[in-house]
């Protein structure tokens, strides 16, 4: 079973809803380890050495944040620049993460067609996600599709339900250490990016 | 064999450690399980001592005259000048208003007017070793009553050198110097003969000698044994200054216990105040402890079974009499009402004085037999009950008086589901409560200074008053549902008892504590609690930072090298603690102190300079882009 390592980075966790929901779902599930930064380092003091041991021990590990201005919330770009060290992540001898898997959850209040050459914001989810991919790229690792959970002004308690489901049955999907092809096929990954890039 | 030294020693340290701790369970003071624990060993009930007491009373006395030696300690000399006006103003009213009532009644009652001149005397003064001994027990040295009480105890040690001078005018006799023996001789043979003036100024001069020894004779003297690295020496050099002092007093006619304290505050400002603290505390103790036996065991059983209806109506009547002139004495000098209540209950007793006065007019032929008799037992009888009296008026009477021990008020819902108890609301303490009620967390507090109380009542806190160490006062604050208990009392003899009986009886709370230094830290995480808050260490480096940062420096380096450096502290911290769980005892002082000020070094010495943070920091990468390029 793969282990999964959840980054969770939301400076105002209890008063977000989605977030809450999503996390209750998930929190405490077998083989998942449910990070919560802004919890742990309030003061941004990350202790580097405790976080790279924790990459070490996960084979996929998850952003999961809120997108503010179209990026993570500071504490987790804080993370990216400590942990991600030159000569450990990457770097001709950076080769700790080499081969894990690496994705991005996130939550958004526009729409999925917000996120389009034709709405309010200009470029699709996976485009402003690019620094994200890029990073991980650069680590060796494989970036997945993002799961979004979009439109979260308008969303029901229903549709929330919904959409913490498919991040459990996500979670469940890449404990059994799919191949690529299955990956790519995987329905809720592959809708967002074919309506994503379309 | 009863006469064997060994023996002795046996029956009052058997006594002491029956007794007391007994006392102590039964939340008592420890004043009166000596006491007790006197009685039982004296004369009239297990009879293992005898006439012996008397000289053991004298002995003891000496634990008096260290314990103002230990007070002086902790008084600077500038903050004693700032006293000088309640000593004169309270000591002065009070010791002349009782002078005066009880003289007119000691007159009406029959006696001629030199013993009754005599008697007033001795019912003036207080004890200084039962109410010092209790206001330190409690910590309530720092409140109104603590220092009312001791500014009325320092000016009836002053006075009594003038009284020990009047005496001998009323007697016919003239005191023959051999029989000038006991520990608090008068008039020493020394001064005898000399005229009123020269005595004066021996006694200006010995005063004069006494400050300017503290400062270049006894300091540059423990400087040098202290470099011997001996600590028994330095124990030896601090008894070697208290009966040095004592001697001295005695000499020119002066209260030994006075000099001590004169002394006391000389060294108060000298780096070795700790180290004579730690050295003379267990003599000082002892002896009192003693002290307090030799009373139990002087009180003679037969005169009350003689005379036991004038025993009672003195007993009472003086205690009456000192309590309504020190309750007048609160009032002209506007203490709230609970403290001037305790003020009135605390030294309405008479005091150890009054041994040496007594059997000094005794000798002088002024007392008859039975009058020193029937005054001793009333003396040492007042000593025992004034523990009690007090107990009585903390658990009777001041729970309905000013300020009273809790008052009920609407709970709101935040308070009830998250029970917080905060035990000090001083410095520290306020500012947590602040920011816990800024949060919308209101925490039950508790407190012993009754003006703060009141204040924190005005403004809608949820206050008790009383001394948190009583278990029943925090079982009414609501132990038994708080979650956390913040322990924010500045004083460690307090706080540490208190932290151990909590994690004792109510495991469940969560035990939060302030600690002064790193010594009560290493003690408190010895005793298993974890939450140990150092007040010193952040506020430290804070400032160094901001040194940095003058000295420019980039104030976020220096944030991130700090929050490193606080972290680096406490891990060390509990490494050390660690390493100290093992040794037998804590006696963290002078030269424990730099054994782990050195450790502590060496551990800095082992981090080496702060490792830099090669976060944000390109040179690695240009080092490799260039290799690369190569």
């Amino acid at each position: 079973m793969q282990r999964i390592l959840i980054l969770f980075a939301h400076p105002r966790f209890e008063h977000s809803r989605t977030n809450t929901r999503l996390v209750q779902q998930i929190r405490g599930k077998t083989g998942v380890t449910f990070h919560d930064l802004y919890e742990r380092y309030p003061d941004f003091n990350i202790d580097v050495p405790y976080e790279k041991r924790l990459l070490e021990e996960h084979d996929v590990i998850i952003w999961q944040h809120p997108f503010y201005w179209y990026s993570c919330p500071p504490l987790m770009k804080q993370w990216i620049d400590l942990v991600l060290e030159f000569g450990w992540a990457y770097g001709s001898q950076g080769n700790a993460l080499k081969n894990k898997r690496c994705l991005s959850v996130i939550t958004a209040g526009g729409t999925l067609e917000a996120y389009c050459a034709e709405g309010d914001n200009n470029y699709s989810i996976k485009e402003f996600l690019r620094p994200f991919e890029q990073t991980a790229r650069l680590c060796g690792m494989e970036y997945l599709p993002p799961f979004a959970v979009l439109g979260t002004h308008k969303v029901s308690i229903q549709e929330l339900d919904d959409f913490a489901s498919q991040y459990e049955r996500l979670l469940d999907f890449l404990q059994e250490e799919p191949t690529g092809k299955k990956v790519n096929n995987y329905k809720f990954l592959k809708n967002l990016q074919k309506r994503n890039s379309n | 064999m009863t006469g064997s030294i060994l023996f002795q020693a046996i029956i009052f340290l058997a006594g002491a450690v029956i007794c007391v701790p007994l006392a102590k369970r039964l939340g008592l003071s420890s004043v009166l399980g000596y006491l007790l624990a006197g009685i039982l060993i004296g004369p009239y009930i297990l009879g293992f001592v005898g006439e012996e007491g008397e000289d053991i009373l004298h002995f003891a006395e000496f634990g008096v005259v260290m314990m103002l030696f230990l007070i002086g300690l902790e008084i600077e000399p500038k903050d004693f000048w700032k006293m000088r006006k309640t000593i004169i103003g309270m000591g002065g009213m009070q010791v002349l208003l009782t002078m005066i009532v009880s003289y007119l009644l000691f007159t009406s009652i029959g006696f001629n007017w030199k013993v009754s001149l005599v008697l007033s005397m001795t019912v003036a003064l207080s004890s200084t070793a039962i109410s010092l001994q209790t206001l330190k027990e409690k910590g309530l040295m720092d409140t109104t009553y603590g220092a009312s009480s001791f500014s009325i105890l320092l000016f009836q040690d002053i006075i009594v050198i003038p009284m020990l001078a009047v005496i001998p005018l009323l007697s016919a006799v003239q005191v023959a110097s051999e029989a000038d023996d006991h520990s608090n001789a008068v008039q020493g043979a020394l001064l005898d003969n000399l005229p009123f003036g020269q005595q004066a100024a021996a006694i200006m001069l010995s005063v004069a000698l006494v400050i300017l020894a503290g400062r270049y004779v006894f300091v540059p003297m423990l400087r040098l044994v202290s470099k011997t690295r001996l600590r028994e020496l330095l124990t030896a050099s601090a008894l070697l200054i208290v009966l040095a002092i004592a001697f001295l007093m005695e000499l020119v006619g002066l209260s030994p216990a006075l000099g001590a304290f004169l002394g006391g505050v000389v060294l108060a400002n000298s780096e070795f105040k700790h180290e004579l603290e730690s050295d003379l505390d267990p003599f000082k103790g002892l002896l009192l402890g003693l002290f307090f036996m030799a009373v139990g065991a002087s009180i003679n059983f037969v005169v009350i079974g003689e005379k036991p209806l004038m025993i009672t109506s003195l007993v009472l009547g003086v205690i009456l009499l000192k309590a309504v002139v020190l309750y007048g004495v609160g009032a002209f000098f506007r203490l709230k009402t609970d403290q001037r209540l305790l003020l009135t209950v605390g030294l309405a007793q008479i005091g150890e004085f009054a041994f040496v006065l007594l059997s000094f007019a005794f000798q002088l032929k002024i007392l008859s037999d039975t009058q020193l008799d029937i005054m001793l037992v009333v003396t040492a009888l007042t000593m025992a009950l004034a523990p009690i009296i007090g107990i009585l008026n903390e658990r009777l009477v001041l729970p309905r008086i000013g300020t009273k021990q809790s008052e009920k008020r609407p709970i709101d819902h935040i308070a009830k589901t998250h029970k917080v108890i905060l035990v000090g609301f001083g410095h520290f303490g306020s500012t947590v409560g602040r920011f816990l009620r800024a949060s919308g967390i209101e925490a039950t507090i508790l407190d012993n200074d009754s003006s703060r109380v009141d204040l924190l009542r005005k403004m809608g806190f949820e206050v008790y008053y009383g001394d948190a160490t009583r278990s029943d006062l925090l079982e009414s604050a609501g132990i038994q549902e708080a979650r956390v208990l913040i322990c924010a009392i500045d004083n460690p003899d307090i706080a540490i008892p208190l932290a151990g009986m909590i994690r004792k009886k109510y495991p469940h709370v969560k035990l939060m504590m302030r600690s002064k230094n790193r010594y009560d830290a290493y003690e408190l995480l010895n005793m298993g609690i974890q939450d140990v808050y150092r007040e010193s260490l952040e506020t430290s480096v804070k400032l160094a930072g901001d040194v940095l940062a003058h000295l420019g420096f980039r104030k976020y380096t220096i944030h991130r090298q700090a929050q490193n450096f606080i972290k680096y502290d406490e891990e060390a911290l509990r490494r050390l603690a660690e390493s100290l769980k093992n040794k037998e005892e804590y006696i963290f002082r002078v030269r424990e102190e730099i054994e782990l000020q050195e450790q502590l070094l060496e551990e800095d010495l082992k981090r080496g300079l702060i490792e830099d943070d090669k976060q944000w920091d390109s040179e690695l990468l240009r080092l490799a882009y260039l290799s690369n390029e190569s």
